[in-house]
């Protein structure tokens, strides 16, 4: 993440997520897969384990996210403030 | 210029008989979670949407020269409201059902965002009820459906619906069912 | 679990206002008139007066588990709510108080409500004139309803606070899990991207609290901040019930100032010190800690561990371990317990639970090498936060807590020994 912080969270209602696997392709740097197949900030995304519900986005990943919400077959996502 | 509609009102509804099934076999793989070795979900995605969106196309190709085809005898109410056609009602009727639920599958799923997903899966599962509608349809009211072809073009969609369906229920489908049944640690690894 | 009080003989309580237990100063079952003569009528404050400030000064927390600044709640609904002259009732704030209790050690709740229910009303009823609320509910298990029933019907005032029984299900508690339960009529914790406050019930203010968060606004709202802050200590003021059980002479509700010594609580308990090996600290969501020196509270310091020498009183329990008795077993019980709790909604939680649970019966059981504690992080770290609500964060804090203070015994375990029990696994 650069020194700027980061330009929006991809936040994840956990509630909804399946772990259908889109988002982790779309978003191959933020987000990789959990054992059990759900989304998980990639390593060193996220410092305080209360953040891992919203992943932090560089400004180049914001239309990756968009398609990801977008996609998201369980309307899981959504983009929220930095 | 009638005979012409005539037939090409006919390739379009085999055409979209193909494409339907087509949209069916991509959903229930969509749902399974799992990509294709070389296409990745969110391309099977896309595909599922633009197959289905193109199926609509190929239904509008279906059904608009028969409003034109004054032999045909179809009218607006016809099209959506099943059961009251002039030549062999019942099987026209089949098709006007599945015309309205892919109407609602595909309004619902345009929608989504907005409807929220409960509403989107409950219709969504009416396409479950939409193929068979439309193929028995395709097959009622084929001028020539019980020609060696088109029966075996009948069979072949039946069957591969009838496995992706089968599959669909069985315990392993979801890509992550042995992950989560408490299986190997799976390393998902880069997508 | 049995409802006894035991209370700590509580200093400095300014004359004509109650000594002692300030909570159960009406005594056990207090009906009305009981508490009239305890505590005095509500005063009438001036137009200068209000509740806000007063909460903001007294430095109040949340009694549930949390432990957040109650007057920043407070604040946030009058913030988000419409004057009451632009909104119906139906838009009006909703306050609720949350006595659904389902931490399995704790009974404070339900001994406050069975002893000083007319508290939490009047608690309810001083926030809602504050706030301009429209729909007041308290939220219990059915055994606490009758009691409770009663207690509204003996008072004129508090006929428009409706009950709402609150399934037995540890998650029932967590406040969204009692907005949805209002919405749908199921306790599931929901995912909540804003406050409550902004949009809590049908999109109204919702101001959930702790009844005895409530029960201390009552007596904010009656002698002031000042008076609050008489007892307990600066970084954590007035007093606080926990409940005292485990391996304990008999299990106990104490009403304790902030900031108190862990083992002088266990010795108000009747514990010996030397009987005690570990305590747990805020019930299964909480922390193992070594009670020498340890103080209860520091309610500001977020975290706040033993190394830190205060442990946050969550739920304010205080469950017992006994020497000769593993903590590595009563953990690895206890995160099964957890893990079958799971309201299996968010996936993280529904499979990473059970998963953890299976490591802590290993480690317990001593089936494994070290690569079985660094399995137990791995699979903490795939837990913690990735939730609706604190169900996995809170079994994280367990079980991180019990592999630091039951650190030796982790070894001994790998060994195949168990140094607590004194036999092999």
């Amino acid at each position: 993440m650069s020194v700027a912080g980061p330009a929006a969270r991809l936040h994840i209602d956990w509630t909804m997520c399946d772990g259908r696997g889109l988002c982790t392709e779309l978003l191959p740097e933020a987000l990789t897969r959990d054992d059990w197949g759900y989304p998980l900030a990639a390593p060193g995304r996220v410092r305080a384990r209360a953040d891992a519900s919203n992943v932090p986005l560089t400004g180049a990943e914001l239309g990756a996210a968009v398609d990801a919400v977008k996609l998201c077959p369980l309307l899981a996502l959504r983009i929220t403030g930095p | 210029m009638d005979d012409a509609l005539w037939a090409f009102a006919r390739v379009s509804g085999l055409v979209d008989m193909v494409l339907l099934t087509g949209s069916v076999l991509l959903g229930i793989l969509t749902r399974s979670g799992r990509p294709l070795p070389a296409l990745p979900r969110v391309s099977l995605m896309l595909l599922h949407r633009n197959i289905s969106l193109l199926a609509v196309v190929f239904l509008v190709f279906h059904v608009a020269p028969l409003l034109l085809d004054a032999y045909a005898r179809v009218n607006l109410v016809d099209v959506v409201v099943p059961f009251l056609g002039s030549y062999k009602a019942f099987w026209q009727g089949l098709g006007t059902v599945a015309l309205d639920l892919m109407a609602a599958v595909v309004a619902t799923g345009l929608l989504r965002h907005r409807l929220g997903r409960r509403t989107f899966r409950a219709v969504h599962w009416l396409s479950y009820a939409m193929w068979p509608l439309a193929l028995a349809h395709s097959v009622g009211n084929g001028t020539d459906a019980t020609s060696a072809p088109a029966v075996a073009a009948a069979v072949v969609l039946c069957v591969a619906v009838l496995a992706a369906a089968a599959w669909r229920v069985s315990a392993g489908f979801l890509e992550t069912a042995d992950a989560r049944r408490g299986g190997a640690r799976r390393d998902w690894g880069r997508p | 679990m049995s409802a006894a009080i035991a209370t700590e003989p509580l200093a400095g309580a300014p004359s004509g206002r109650p000594a002692g237990s300030r909570l159960f100063a009406a005594g056990a079952a207090a009906g009305h008139a009981a508490h009239l003569a305890a505590y005095g009528p509500v005063p009438r404050h001036g137009r200068d007066w209000s509740l806000a400030q007063e909460l903001e000064a007294s430095g109040l927390t949340g009694r549930g588990g949390a432990g957040f600044s109650a007057w920043r709640k407070f604040a946030a609904v009058d913030r988000a709510r419409r004057p009451a002259r632009y909104a119906g009732r139906a838009g009006r704030s909703v306050l609720i108080a949350n006595g659904a209790e389902g931490e399995p050690l704790s009974f404070k709740d339900a001994t406050l409500l069975h002893n000083a229910p007319h508290l939490v009303i009047d608690g309810l009823l001083a926030a809602a004139e504050a706030l301009g609320a429209g729909s007041l509910f308290i939220y219990a298990g059915a055994a606490r309803l009758p009691a409770l029933a009663a207690a509204l019907a003996e008072r004129s005032d508090a006929r428009h606070i409706a009950l709402l029984e609150a399934p037995d299900a540890f998650v029932a508690g967590q406040s969204s899990a009692v907005v949805s339960f209002l919405e749908t009529g199921r306790a599931l914790p929901r995912d909540v991207a804003g406050r409550l406050a902004d949009g809590g019930f049908q999109g109204r203010p919702t101001l959930v609290h702790n009844v005895e968060t409530w029960a201390h606004i009552a007596l904010v709202a009656r002698y002031g901040a000042g008076w609050f802050r008489a007892e307990g200590t600066a970084e954590d003021p007035g007093t606080r019930l926990v409940s005292v059980t485990g391996d304990v002479p008999s299990e106990v509700v104490l009403e304790v100032p902030g900031g108190s010594r862990l083992d002088g609580v266990l010795a108000s308990a009747g514990v010996a010190g030397d009987a005690v090996s570990a305590v747990l600290v805020g019930g299964y969501h909480g922390r193992w800690v070594r009670p020498s020196g340890v103080v209860l509270g520091g309610g500001g310091v977020p975290g706040g561990g033993p190394e830190s020498g205060s442990v946050r009183p969550g739920a304010g329990v205080v469950h017992v371990l006994a020497r000769g008795r593993c903590g590595l077993a009563a953990t690895a019980r206890m995160v099964e317990y957890l893990a079958g709790q799971s309201a299996r909604q968010c996936g993280p939680c529904m499979f990473g639970l059970p998963a953890l649970a299976g490591a802590m019966e290993r480690l317990a059981a001593g089936r494994g090498g070290p690569e079985l504690v660094r399995e137990v992080g791995r699979l903490s770290g795939l837990v913690a936060g990735r939730g609706a609500c604190h169900h996995p964060d809170g079994t994280v804090q367990l079980v991180g807590s019990a592999l630091e203070t039951f650190a030796d015994d982790v070894r001994w375990h790998l060994a195949g020994q168990c140094q607590e029990t004194g036999g092999a696994l």
